[in-house]
């Protein structure tokens, strides 16, 4: 049998279409069951109360701060060194067979399971450097398991750079690194922004290699070398021991929340400051 | 070798003496010899791929990131040698200016794209800052349409203010000579007149070296013109250099005018 083409074009768009549809509306019945769950459990008390009776009632408070800072610093640690190395990769070095091995690694070490991580955490920064189950030790996996994203994202996004700017640059007399700092990165700084979020994304969600690495306290956290639990964690607890499912899908809900807010403000960072000469 | 010579009376800001310029095995240049006259504008024609873009950025040593590029002979300015080790490469090419094919502002505003240059030479006196950009816009002509759009972005001009004020980013560095790649061709003919009016008050102060694909261009423009082109293994060559109506009207190589009388290229 033969379809003419008219035929086709229309069976292949209503496919697309139902294809595109049907992901929307499990990304919306997802997020919209969790909102509508968790959202009435957000309450001040919630925000800013400790948990107690092992979370059956208080708050998050410890947890949100716990996840912040452990985020903060696997951000810290990684986007330097992960724009180091993009940096390296494109701007320093031909295509090569020491290129290749580097993007190698980074691509395999992008495909580990985080539980990999986390058991590496455990072993060398927890047992072996003795940082003990802390935010300091989980962020420090959090970063290595992050710096493949930041490095392949900040590549892409410097690879992307036109040429060109790169030659005004030095037409202007600016030396190599001024040139990439002052017209490079710069005109690269959306994507690697981009990069940036997404693994902020990754450490906010994590579990496995957290609990492996920063332990599952309840306590507020009062420096980077003590235990947390971060609202990933908690969630987890609450759900697989079946403390509160209320509160879990309190926490679930405020961790939706905080994604986006994190989206929705760099993007506004980005284009306010960055995107201008658009 | 009386054809490579300026007429007399004319300095010579820039020498070649037999450069020879490869891209690892490829050879891109053969002995090329040329003076280049100050303050008046010189246009290399010739067929693509014949080397004329290799040529110009020599004298800029925008070049050198080009794996396995390596030049011999002489390229002097203002008689010193460009290629010698002692040279501060930053420092020449604060000297010598470029202009691209594409208008190619950064992603900043219009102030922005004028000050990049003068405030990485270490100019931050918004003062003088302020200043070097009105100058040179007005250089270029450029003033009056944007003054009060400095602040804009700079892709917010039409391609033809684009151009010109990438002429005037990279007068703003105060160079002696302005390489000119092809710098009208993604132009419309209204802007290219206008960048070539432009040129002609800019031969006053500067030393102007343009790459063409339009032989009107360059007989319409410059004082001197250069025709170069392929050998048999591709290396460029130059096959005829003089003052451009001598060139044009005149031609002695066979193959200048072949090519300027459109029998091939």
């Amino acid at each position: 049998m033969r379809i003419n083409a008219k035929t086709s074009e229309k069976i292949a768009k209503c496919l697309i279409w139902t294809a595109a549809l049907l992901v929307i509306a499990i990304l919306f019945s997802i997020i919209a069951h969790i909102l509508i769950k968790g959202i009435p459990m957000i309450s001040w008390q919630f925000l800013t109360d400790i948990p107690r009776d092992m979370g059956r009632s208080g708050g998050i408070s410890s947890s949100i701060v716990g996840t912040l800072i452990v985020t903060a610093v696997a951000v810290i640690v990684a986007t330097p060194f992960g724009i180091g190395t993009a940096i390296y990769l494109t701007e320093y070095t031909r295509e090569s067979r020491v290129t290749r091995i580097i993007r190698f690694s980074a691509e395999s070490l992008a495909g580990i399971p985080s539980i990999v991580y986390g058991l590496f955490g455990f072993i060398f920064f927890v047992i072996y450097l003795k940082m003990g189950w802390s935010i300091l030790s989980g962020g420090l996996t959090m970063a290595i398991m992050i710096l493949p994203t930041i490095i392949r994202t900040s590549e892409e996004a410097i690879r992307t750079v036109p040429q060109l700017y790169r030659e005004v640059g030095f037409s202007l007399g600016l030396t190599k690194w001024q040139t990439i700092t002052r017209t490079v990165l710069p005109s690269a700084l959306p994507g690697i922004v981009n990069g940036v979020i997404l693994s902020i994304g990754r450490c906010v969600a994590e579990t496995a290699a957290v609990i492996l690495t920063a332990g599952s306290a309840l306590r507020m956290p009062t420096s980077i070398f003590s235990p947390t639990r971060t609202m990933a964690v908690h969630f987890y607890i609450l759900a697989r021991e079946g403390i509160s499912m209320d509160n879990a899908y309190g926490t679930a809900a405020l961790l939706i929340i905080l994604i986006l807010l994190l989206n929705v403000g760099f993007n506004m960072l980005v284009n306010r400051f960055i995107a201008k000469g658009r | 070798m009386d054809d490579l010579m300026l007429e007399s009376g004319q300095r010579a800001k820039i020498k070649t003496d037999a450069v020879n310029l490869y891209y690892g095995n490829f050879q891109a240049l053969r002995n090329v010899t040329m003076d280049i006259a100050e303050c008046a504008i010189t246009a290399i024609i010739g067929p693509s791929g014949c080397g004329k873009s290799s040529l110009l950025r020599l004298f800029n040593r925008m070049n050198d990131p080009i794996p396995g590029v390596r030049v011999e002979g002489k390229i002097l300015l203002d008689d010193v040698s460009i290629y010698d080790k002692s040279m501060d490469v930053v420092a020449l090419k604060k000297r010598v200016g470029m202009v691209f094919q594409k208008p190619n502002p950064f992603p900043m505003s219009v102030y922005d794209n004028m000050a990049f240059g003068p405030r990485h030479h270490g100019i931050k006196q918004r003062a003088r800052l302020d200043e070097i950009v009105e100058r040179n816009l007005s250089q270029v002509a450029l003033w009056d349409e944007v003054k009060d759009k400095l602040k804009e972005s700079a892709f917010d001009l039409s391609p033809g203010q684009q151009q010109r004020l990438c002429i005037a980013r990279a007068l703003a560095v105060e160079p002696e000579v302005l390489l000119m790649d092809e710098s009208c061709s993604a132009l419309d003919p209204e802007s290219t007149m206008q960048v070539e009016g432009l040129m002609e008050e800019l031969a006053q102060k500067y030393t102007i070296i343009i790459v063409t694909h339009s032989m009107e261009q360059a007989a319409r423009v410059s004082h001197m013109t250069a025709f170069m082109m392929m050998d048999h293994d591709r290396a460029g060559t130059l096959v005829e250099y003089a003052p451009t109506a001598e060139i044009f009207a005149n031609p002695k190589d066979k193959r200048t005018e072949d090519y300027i009388t459109g029998r091939f290229g």
